[in-house]
């Protein structure tokens, strides 16, 4: 008698509540709260950096059905951060790796996956069937797809960003918050974000951050606490420093506001001011490729190879170049001899074409781009280079 | 008073992380900045002058638009003036989109 009415009161298998105790013994959560994050159905663009500790804490939480939507292939650059992903998961699709770790960690999660670039033609009907949108990913034109389709489906789009050893968290979306367009009604045109002499993030900050992510998650399901509504929530991992800045609605938000202009999605790489799949920003200048300068080096030909990376860079690996950082390059053409044969070099070329066409500009006639930079050298010319 | 340079941007400012200037009102904090720091100047106004849409300044905690008196609003030693830019990154592998890769 006293199991059925056990059985009749619970959609907890015996299993399940001896999985979920620790979450079932406190009030916060108990029983109600784990059958709502049973009947929860939350969607996570992306499973990289983000998504990975987002997911796994999610599943392990017990979150009843999960969607995950990535494209890309695990990579030996992804191992440092992105902890759903192993060594032997090298060259295996992301979705596919993701999903046999959350199986192995929860087998009572459903999996829904989705092995595809979110776009504006499939975002509203993979939106559809879930309750919450996790924001995981890494690009503008896809923050924004992803906050145009929340907004439109009414969905919370729990946010989060990182840059380096910074982190930004936020809930938008929800019926009386702002959202992310509220915030940053446009993104930054394409030649204005840091380059990535100044890029990379150190791996636990996409760890911190996407756990800040799952908490709201988890609380937005439970419907407990004070989610990060109208909050710009700043990491500092540096400085181990939290900070909060009051986000307010905007009226005038063209997603979100009382006139509103965006009533279906539209192309976000246009948006963006993105063009193509290349887009490339490199101006035209002089090149040359790998082979040849390899080939002029052994022959003893004057030669004067100039590397614009940063000195962090030079220390990974290098060409025996001289090493003047982009940025500093204006300030110290002085040193560089315009009579000699120059070669500018970077990590893939494109940093030293902008070099390239500086010091044409600036009256060097003999200089050129080595093409593919240091990558393309270690491709080419001598695999024992590492790329990074 | 100080002004927070976010990491993508301190390139623009000499490495620094922050920059102490003196003055009134957060326009003429704003000035200060950017006359001593020009290279900042494209980077958070637009060629007609206007603050850039996707550069949010806060002071302490609130953001500047929704202040009554907006840049103009007057500001004292102890105030924290923030510029808060968007970022992307989350996936961080070097976007295949085309707008991250620089390097």
């Amino acid at each position: 008698m006293a199991s059925s009415t056990l059985a009749s009161t619970s959609t907890l298998s015996k299993e399940e509540i001896l999985r979920y105790s620790r979450h079932l013994i406190m009030p916060e959560v108990g029983l109600d709260g784990q059958q709502k994050l049973k009947a929860a159905r939350v969607l996570c663009i992306g499973t990289g950096g983000l998504g990975s500790p987002l997911a796994l804490y999610l599943a392990a939480a017990g979150v009843g059905t999960l969607g995950l939507v990535d494209f890309d292939v695990v990579d030996f650059t992804n191992l440092q951060r992105q902890v759903i992903h192993f060594t032997s998961d090298v060259g295996r699709p992301k979705l596919e790796s993701a999903s046999e770790k959350i199986a192995a960690i929860n087998p009572f999660v459903e999996l829904r996956r989705f092995e595809t670039k979110l776009t504006s033609e499939n975002a509203l009907d993979i939106f559809r069937d879930f309750d919450i949108v996790v924001d995981g990913t890494d690009n503008f034109p896809t923050r924004y797809l992803v906050n145009d389709a929340c907004v439109l489906t009414g969905k919370p789009n729990v946010y989060g960003s990182i840059f380096r050893f910074e982190g930004q968290a936020s809930v938008f979306g929800a019926p009386e918050g702002p959202c992310y367009r509220c915030l940053y009604p446009e993104p930054p045109p394409p030649g204005l974000v840091p380059s990535c002499a100044e890029g990379g993030v150190l791996g636990i900050l996409p760890g911190l951050v996407g756990i800040i992510q799952a908490t709201e998650t988890i609380k937005l399901i439970l419907g407990k606490g004070n989610p990060l509504v109208g909050r710009l929530l700043l990491v500092d991992a540096l400085g181990m420093k939290f900070r909060e800045l009051k986000l307010r609605k905007n009226p005038e938000c063209p997603a979100c506001g009382t006139h509103r202009t965006v009533t279906k999605l539209i192309d976000y790489q246009e948006f963006c001011g993105i063009r193509g799949e290349e887009a490339p920003v490199t101006v035209n200048v002089p090149e040359i490729q790998p082979e040849e300068l390899k080939r002029r080096l052994d022959a003893k030909e004057d030669v004067f190879v100039l590397d614009v990376r940063e000195p962090h860079e030079y220390q990974i690996c290098n060409l025996n170049g001289y090493l003047i950082p982009l940025g500093d390059l204006p300030k110290r053409v002085n040193e560089l001899d315009s009579s000699r044969e120059i070669v500018v070099h970077c990590r893939s070329g494109v940093r030293s074409g902008k070099a390239v066409d500086f010091l044409r500009q600036a009256g060097f006639t003999k200089v050129k781009n080595l093409a593919g930079g240091i990558l393309a050298w270690s491709d080419k010319v001598d695999p024992n280079v590492p790329k990074y | 008073m100080n002004i927070f340079i976010p990491t993508p941007l301190r390139q623009y400012a000499g490495k620094k992380d922050a920059v102490e200037v003196n003055a009134t009102t957060v326009s003429e904090a704003l000035k200060q900045l950017t006359s001593t720091h020009p290279d900042l100047k494209r980077h958070l106004y637009t060629d007609d002058g206007k603050l850039r849409a996707f550069v949010n300044v806060y002071l302490n905690d609130e953001d500047v638009r929704y202040l009554a008196d907006k840049e103009q609003t007057r500001v004292n030693e102890s105030d924290q003036l923030s510029i808060i830019p968007s970022i992307a990154g989350g996936r961080t592998e070097i976007s295949k989109l085309g707008n991250f890769e620089i390097g």
